[in-house]
């Protein structure tokens, strides 16, 4: 087992003193980066970036890394806490995490994310120790076609997820993917639905109308509520991670399933994104009890926390072998690794190996100690809910201000988010289902490349899309989860004629 | 108490001696930190290049205050061109440019033209080399220009980033020299570019050297031609047998290609020339820095270095060139 060899290896060369002191601050400050929404790990990573030229390298990437992490950790905290996600990958999060919050399970539903945070991530990294270069080859398969027919598994294994009717979903969908067209079509590289309007030629950040619609629209629901938190009557108990783990033992299962596709999510350029959305769809589609989901089921706080960690810690890997970022922020750490004079690609593990075997090392005992660091502070956060909302509210809303500012440092972004706000609102009210226009948003843009890409390569012919097992494959169970919801339907009627 | 006086001391001659320095010098400073504007994604050629920057400005402490790097990638670029446009009078943002410059005017219509900003120096010219996968057959250019001259048009695929930009420009180049269209595909960004072609998803690319080195190295990309006057003078060995100066010129090879991208940095439109010298005299100091030397020498730039008003002709002088060019590919916004 050479592997083994390198990664105790990499452990001395993280181990040290110093070292682990860069973790616990990296986690640190990881954390709150990731609560902040808007500022995001890339930002983050950004931002602290110059502050590590001075630093020895292999200090310099495990320090970076944990801000990473940390800002993985961090994303869950508010969208179960406000139903704002920090992070595109955390929106799937909000779904039962916010109703459970509103419960008084804020603790059980933060201990749940936290450990399958770790849960995800931890297999993750496994993945990268042995597995590296394989995988590595295998997302070199991945083309235009491949990548739409991934998007295109996301779509049908979330369709049926809504109790709303049919056509309230296809209007907001429809709606979240006019959002994502407008801007610069990347395709015939000429501006949609801009109108001269400079402020449009970005497009919508996905970011900003998530922070609208879920965290100020919420809040105008609460203060139509009558200023009352629901998550007041919170008990903290400092137990709570020990039953809640008790709990997550039986949903093995889905922490299985839900890292894998992470994994795969995540070293395909996939990301994070679909991967949470795919692994909630999934876990929901496995349930016993399908009407739980979104009413406060801990397995939709496992589900998508678990592929979201999977998928950001395997994101690395093609950024290590290959050189492509699998994510925003692994882009920002790529830069990092060209200004300490390190090339990736496939020589970076032979010609580097003190480097990336103390980073793969660290990824190991980052994710230890960033676990370590927010599980004592559960009962913290769970106890900001029992702030008044008189006072806690104005400072969410100052907070989602200062996130959506930071997204493009642009003003018109904070109105942006004001308006996507009370669109927020208003939908709720009238009872459509925000989740598929998120999805249709962050994944709209996406598809619509990687399917006009597929058309000018195979010169419109729709073949391209089973023109090997690969990509056939994923069509074929595309279609299969597209049919799966009226498969009960069919045998209620088959049976009731016979 | 000792070692607190000789602090005491050490900060008050330190105080002196910037009271000092400021006095004696005169010359403008930014006084708050500087937005380093990048009109392209978080991962590309020009961004690498602003946050290595941004790197050696910090860590040879060339500036007093911050260099802060952000990326305004809106509609080709659009975005980080008109902001600084707006932001007349301002010395503190700064703007690193690519080919979109130029192409992106022209090819979407918004308004705005690099005259509209203060040009301040060159940091560098970029290459492009024709690439295919190393188990292609083709081991020259002329072997591949006459593949696609052969079989029918639409036969091969070129990958390239952004549409209607320089790798398309490039392409419809390659397309007039042959006489046979290829099939262009546009993603978003140099590294996805190259791994399409590493993956034998496309059959060519036009990547810039730094985007496709480590491929090179890695025996997965074989470079065909450069598209340049002469040979790249980088001599140390990139692959066992191969060094970026042993790549022939692609006019050599009987295709008559020629395309350089400008790194180069504007200032907002209205500052001062004192302002301008500031930031043409930072940049100086950057090209001094070994690190510089070795970023050029890996991504194979080539060095040249203008500014004042030979740079503002030879600006002047490459956007008639893009003019031409989109005109005869038909990329110009109707």
């Amino acid at each position: 087992m050479e592997e083994l060899n390198n990664l105790m290896h990499g452990f001395s060369v993280a181990m040290t003193l110093p070292n682990l002191g860069f973790m616990v601050l990296g986690i640190t400050l990881g954390i709150l980066i990731g609560v902040l929404p808007g500022l995001g790990g890339a930002n983050g990573i950004a931002i602290l970036l110059p502050l590590t030229f001075s630093m020895d390298q292999t200090s310099a990437i495990i320090m970076l890394s944990c801000i990473y992490w940390g800002a993985l950790f961090g994303g869950a905290i508010t969208s179960i806490l406000f139903n704002i996600p920090g992070e595109p990958w955390s929106v799937a999060t909000t779904f039962d995490g916010y109703p459970m919050a509103q419960q008084g399970r804020a603790g059980a539903a933060l201990t749940a994310a936290f450990t399958s945070s770790f849960v995800g991530a931890f297999f993750a990294v496994l993945l990268i120790t042995f597995l590296a270069p394989m995988v590595a080859r295998f997302a070199l398969k991945f083309g235009a076609a491949e990548m739409f027919a991934v998007q295109m598994l996301t779509f049908c294994s979330f369709v049926g997820m809504s109790k709303e009717p049919p056509a309230k979903t296809l209007a907001v969908m429809a709606l979240g993917f006019a959002l994502a067209a407008v801007g610069m079509d990347t395709v015939t590289g000429t501006l949609r639905m801009t109108y001269g309007v400079t402020e449009l030629l970005k497009g919508f950040d996905f970011l900003i109308a998530v922070i609208g619609l879920f965290g100020i629209g919420e809040i105008l629901l609460t203060m139509e509520e009558g200023l009352a938190f629901k998550g007041k009557s919170a008990k903290i108990q400092l137990d709570v991670v020990l039953k809640t783990w008790a709990e997550l033992l039986r949903y093995w299962k889905t922490s299985i399933r839900s890292v894998l596709v992470g994994c795969w999510m995540g070293v395909t350029p996939g990301g994070a994104t679909p991967a949470s959305f795919m692994a909630y769809g999934l876990a929901r589609r496995g349930a016993k009890d399908k009407d739980s989901f979104g009413k406060g089921n801990i397995e939709g706080v496992v589900a998508p926390e678990t592929a979201a960690h999977a998928a950001g810690t395997s994101a690395l890997l093609p950024m290590l072998t290959l050189g492509i970022p699998g994510s925003p922020t692994a882009a920002v750490l790529l830069g990092g690794l060209l200004i300490w004079g390190l090339q990736p690609g496939p020589l970076l593990f032979t010609e580097k190996p003190d480097f990336v075997w103390g980073l793969i090392a660290s990824m190991y005992l980052g994710n230890i100690v960033g676990l370590i660091v927010v599980l004592t502070t559960v009962p913290w956060w769970a106890a900001i809910l029992r702030i008044p909302f008189s006072v806690i509210g104005p400072v969410i809303i100052v907070i989602c201000a200062i996130g959506a500012y930071t997204v493009h440092s642009s003003i018109f972004d904070v109105v942006m988010m004001l308006v996507f706000g009370v669109f927020g609102y208003l939908f709720k009210k009238l009872r459509y289902p925000l989740a598929p226009l998120v999805l249709a948003l962050v994944l709209g843009d996406m598809a619509e490349s990687s399917f006009r890409q597929s058309m000018l390569l195979s010169q419109g012919s729709l073949s391209i899309f089973w023109a090997n097992p690969l990509v056939g494959g994923l069509m074929a169970l595309s279609f299969v989860m597209l049919l799966w919801p009226i498969v009960p339907a069919l045998k209620h009627y088959l049976r009731s004629r016979a | 108490m000792i070692e607190f006086k000789n602090w005491a001391a050490r900060a008050l001659v330190s105080a002196v001696a910037a009271i000092g320095l400021t006095g004696a010098a005169h010359a403008w400073e930014p006084t708050k930190p500087v937005e380093f504007v990048v009109p392209a994604g978080t991962g590309g050629g020009a961004d690498q290049m602003a946050r290595f920057i941004q790197g050696i400005v910090a860590k040879n402490k060339l500036m007093e205050q911050p260099l802060v790097v952000v990326n305004k990638s809106g509609g080709a670029g659009a975005e980080g061109f008109l902001e600084l446009k707006g932001a007349k009078g301002n010395p503190h943002k700064i703007i690193i440019t690519l080919s979109n410059l130029f192409t992106t005017p022209l090819a979407t219509g918004v308004p705005f033209n690099w005259r509209d900003l203060t040009p301040g120096a060159m940091l560098a010219l970029d290459q492009f080399v024709l690439w295919v996968n190393a188990d292609a057959p083709y081991k020259t250019a002329k072997e591949y220009i006459d593949d696609i001259k052969a079989k029918p048009a639409s036969t091969f695929k070129m990958a390239g980033t952004g549409s209607k930009q320089e790798d398309q420009i490039i392409t419809a180049m390659i397309d007039k020299a042959t006489g046979k269209k290829m099939i262009y595909m546009p993603f978003k960004g140099g590294g996805d570019v190259a791994v399409q072609l590493v993956g034998g998803h496309v059959n060519s690319t036009v990547n810039n050297p730094i985007e496709a080195e480590a491929h090179w190295r890695g025996g997965k990309l074989r470079p065909l031609c450069i598209m340049d006057t002469e040979k790249l003078t980088y001599t140390e060995k990139v692959t066992d047998t191969q060094s970026w100066a042993d790549i022939p010129t692609c006019k050599s090879a009987g295709v008559p290609i020629e395309y350089l991208m400008l790194r180069g940095i504007f200032l907002a439109p209205g500052v001062t020339q004192e302002q301008v010298d500031f930031y043409v005299n930072l940049f100086k100091k950057v090209r001094e820095t070994p690190e510089w030397a070795d970023f050029m020498k890996k991504g194979a730039f080539k060095q040249t270095f203008m500014s004042g008003k030979e740079f503002a002709d030879w600006v002047g002088k490459t956007e008639a060139m893009h003019y031409g060019l989109m005109k005869d590919a038909g990329f110009l916004a109707k």
